[in-house]
């Protein structure tokens, strides 16, 4: 599969996943919701331009928008990670040697430490910046503590199993073109 | 000039972000203050068509519930059935049918349709539930929502052709007038966006006695839905000492988790009730 077909094939089974199996879930306790949708944003290639990432961020979430009825809460968060990522990116790779060797940030490409700090970091950011747009709606402040911790906590663990289940190849980008 | 040119040029990428992140600020301003699940007719049929194909598969797993509360209904039904009665009583039994006023000058004032659901969620702050009936099927916004066992769901607040949207009671929205059963004291029932067991009723006086398992029923007041359906048992009584008010904490009777079957409640004098509710102002202005 080249990269586009495979990143077309992705966007729909994120946001499959996300409407129909995560959000069933019942609830196991106030603090605890499991999203994984935005795993589609970190995994996207590393030399897509950064004008791009956004748009593809916001038309990604305003389709997990139409799933759960609440329009421009998932898109904002999504929009907020897409623009973060490029910045981190930057910070965390080694220059001129990753960026040009690898096509996508995996946990080979980047290695166990840096690819930890990157999905922690925008997981956190999305879901401070998710729960504070439902907060300003209504809420108190220890509610929307906990909520962030929790729901990051989960979202991690749950990234991390799908990195384990689904073992992505670090491929070369000189093997594709 | 050419200065400007270069700082947007240098920015674009943030300018970009601004622009973007304010589209959806805007979007999510302007479609969620207004309580409606407002989205176009045509991405409805869309995620429509999806979740029908989602609640085929899914509404196997809760058939056997599902049989059962039909069952337990249609057991209910059966026992009011008028060859169960007998004697010089039943005379004084009304069935109304279809006519829009019978000789006894009763009017019809509901009337109940029947709805498959093929969304629902729990999880979220703000809970809606999509069926598959629509305008098509004489379906409008406004109508009340209730579930098998007589207790009550939610309001219809968007229709498409072929689905409609239904506000749930796990809705920051969601305020329907609700009484205490034992002593029609009135209040209306919330819900925080913490947990789908827990809604709360407020503005119940201090003055009532009320207790730990007392039922809530749907109140007179409330135009939408009919008097007297089943919402759910108190659970616990908060009781702010400087308040003159309870705050109760009520465990709704509906199942949300496992609703499949609804029926949709038209009030057919909501119109004419709320046309002359709206005449006040006027005629106030000419009385004085």
């Amino acid at each position: 599969m080249t990269g586009l077909v495979k990143n077309i094939v992705r966007f729909f089974l994120f946001l499959l996943l996300q409407a129909f199996v995560l959000n069933k879930i019942p609830p196991l306790h106030q603090f605890i919701v499991p999203y994984l949708y935005f795993l589609f944003i970190l995994w996207l290639p590393f030399n897509i331009s950064r004008t791009a990432l956004m748009v593809i961020a916001v038309l990604f979430g305003l389709c997990m928008d139409l799933f759960t009825n609440t329009p421009g809460l998932h898109a904002a968060p999504c929009l907020l990670i897409a623009y973060l990522r490029p910045f981190l990116l930057n910070l965390l790779l080694p220059q001129e040697t990753t960026e040009l060797s690898y096509v996508e940030p995996s946990l080979k490409s980047m290695g166990w430490a840096p690819y930890f700090v990157y999905v922690l970091i925008l997981t956190f950011m999305h879901h401070a910046y998710l729960v504070l747009l439902e907060w300003l709606q209504f809420g108190n402040f220890l509610y929307f503590l906990g909520k962030v911790t929790g729901t990051t906590a989960i979202s991690i663990m749950l990234i991390f199993l799908t990195e384990m289940l689904f073992y992505r190849k670090a491929r070369f980008r000189t093997n594709i073109a | 000039m050419r200065n400007i040119f270069l700082f947007i040029r240098r920015y674009l990428n943030f300018l970009i972000f601004l622009v973007l992140q304010g589209i959806c600020i805007a979007i999510l301003v302007r479609y969620n203050k207004t309580h409606e699940a407002y989205f176009s007719g045509v991405s409805m049929e869309a995620t429509g068509f999806l979740d029908k194909q989602y609640a085929t598969v899914d509404g196997y797993f809760r058939l056997k519930a599902e049989n059962k509360r039909l069952a337990e209904e249609n057991n209910a039904f059966r026992n009011m059935l008028a060859s169960n009665f007998s004697g010089p009583d039943t005379s004084t039994i009304f069935y109304l049918d279809s006519l829009v006023k019978d000789t006894t000058q009763r009017m019809r004032k509901f009337t109940w349709l029947p709805a498959k659901v093929i969304n629902n969620s729990i999880t979220l702050q703000n809970n809606y539930i999509t069926l598959e009936r629509g305008d098509g099927q004489d379906v409008t916004k406004g109508m009340a929502v209730v579930a098998p066992g007589n207790t009550i769901v939610g309001v219809v607040v968007n229709t498409s052709k072929n689905y409609s949207v239904v506000m749930s009671l796990l809705h920051r929205n969601s305020k329907p007038s609700c009484m205490l059963k034992k002593d029609k004291n009135t209040g209306s029932l919330e819900w925080d966006g913490k947990d789908p067991l827990v809604l709360t009723l407020k503005n119940i006086p201090k003055s009532s006695k009320v207790l730990i398992g007392d039922t809530v029923l749907t109140s007179q007041y409330s135009s939408v839905y009919p008097y007297g359906l089943m919402v759910g048992t108190v659970s616990k009584i908060e009781s702010d000492p400087a308040s003159n008010f309870h705050t109760l904490r009520i465990r709704p009777a509906t199942n949300f988790s496992a609703i499949q079957h609804v029926y949709l409640v038209a009030n057919l004098l909501y119109a004419e009730q709320k046309d002359l509710e709206g005449k006040i102002d006027e005629d106030l202005k000419k009385i004085n």
